[in-house]
């Protein structure tokens, strides 16, 4: 039983967390949705940082800060990560207009989206893996 | 009516320098039963179908969906490639773009692009190719028919339907 609970889990999150995601996991390739949440886990990571350097340097690069807003803002609609997607529009419209107070604040919104969404992978993660442990 | 390639896969060329949506991409295509080629950047799509260089590739591409925002080539500039080459000026190109920009779509459309998605891109957006790649093993039979009214346009119904190809 507690197998199928566990599986049972995983099935639903997936569901309340990637809706088009869910869609396109099926037998021939049952681990899709893990190998794009960890893509974007480990991606989005890396942007955040590069964000966070750039925004620390002076004088502050806009075009360079866009470019990685843009990539970020990408991935993250691409899993269906509403909340973040919308921080980052938010954020590249103070980019635009070189506002660099406004980068700085829009962007904690950023991070505060961002690691919600990760925690919420994190546990997602964890599941799969004891799901499959009990294969 | 028959079409010789019915039982082969449509062969999809995708482009997109970001590896999560390539990703996604390829599997949305794969979902609906195309067989898939996903490269990184336009230039590595240009050599694959052998534009780059001259030995003739013998390769069979019926479809290129691209992304517009990348580095170095665009998807615009790569359309605009596909549209002046000879050899690939027919094969439909579809382009995807994150930014909802109205002069960008129109230009995109303008520069000979079939469609253009917004990402991210759904299982219902790739269910709206099939008809461009349809529509291409169709084209003599369209053009006969088209063909045949202007010659007669006062032809009857019935005159008409007994040139329809089944």
């Amino acid at each position: 039983m507690d197998r199928n609970r566990l599986h049972n889990q995983v099935a639903s999150m997936r569901r309340s967390l990637f809706d088009q995601l869910e869609e396109l996991q099926d037998d021939t390739n049952p681990n899709f949705v893990q190998e794009v949440v960890t893509l974007f886990y480990n991606d989005s990571t890396r942007l955040i940082q590069n964000i966070e350097q750039a925004l620390n340097s002076r004088p502050i690069d806009f075009c360079k800060l866009d470019d990685y807003m843009h990539q970020f803002k990408g991935s993250s609609s691409s899993i269906g990560a509403k909340k973040v997607t919308n921080e980052c529009t938010a954020f590249r419209e103070y980019c635009n207009a070189e506002n660099a107070e406004g980068c700085i604040r829009s962007f904690q919104q950023v991070k505060q989206e961002h690691a919600i969404l990760k925690r919420k992978l994190e546990v997602y993660l964890q599941t799969v893996r004891q799901a499959s442990q009990t294969a | 009516m028959v079409m010789a390639a019915s039982e082969t896969k449509f062969h999809v060329l995708a482009v997109d320098d970001t590896l999560i949506d390539r990703k996604l991409i390829e599997k949305l295509l794969k979902t609906s039963s195309y067989q898939v080629t996903a490269v990184d950047s336009g230039t590595k799509a240009l050599e694959f179908l052998g534009l780059n260089n001259n030995d003739h590739q013998d390769v069979k591409v019926n479809l290129i969906i691209t992304d517009y925002c990348m580095p170095g080539m665009t998807g615009y500039d790569l359309l605009r490639k596909i549209k002046e080459s000879s050899s690939f000026k027919d094969i439909p190109v579809v382009i995807m773009s994150s930014d909802n920009i109205p002069s960008r779509i129109n230009r995109c459309l303008e520069g000979g692009a079939e469609e253009f998605f917004l990402k991210p891109v759904q299982l219902s957006d790739v269910n709206k190719l099939r008809p461009h790649l349809m529509k291409r093993t169709q084209t003599n039979v369209n053009k006969r028919k088209a063909m045949d009214e202007i010659v007669s346009p006062d032809r009857t119904r019935a005159r008409y339907n007994e040139l329809e190809v089944n």
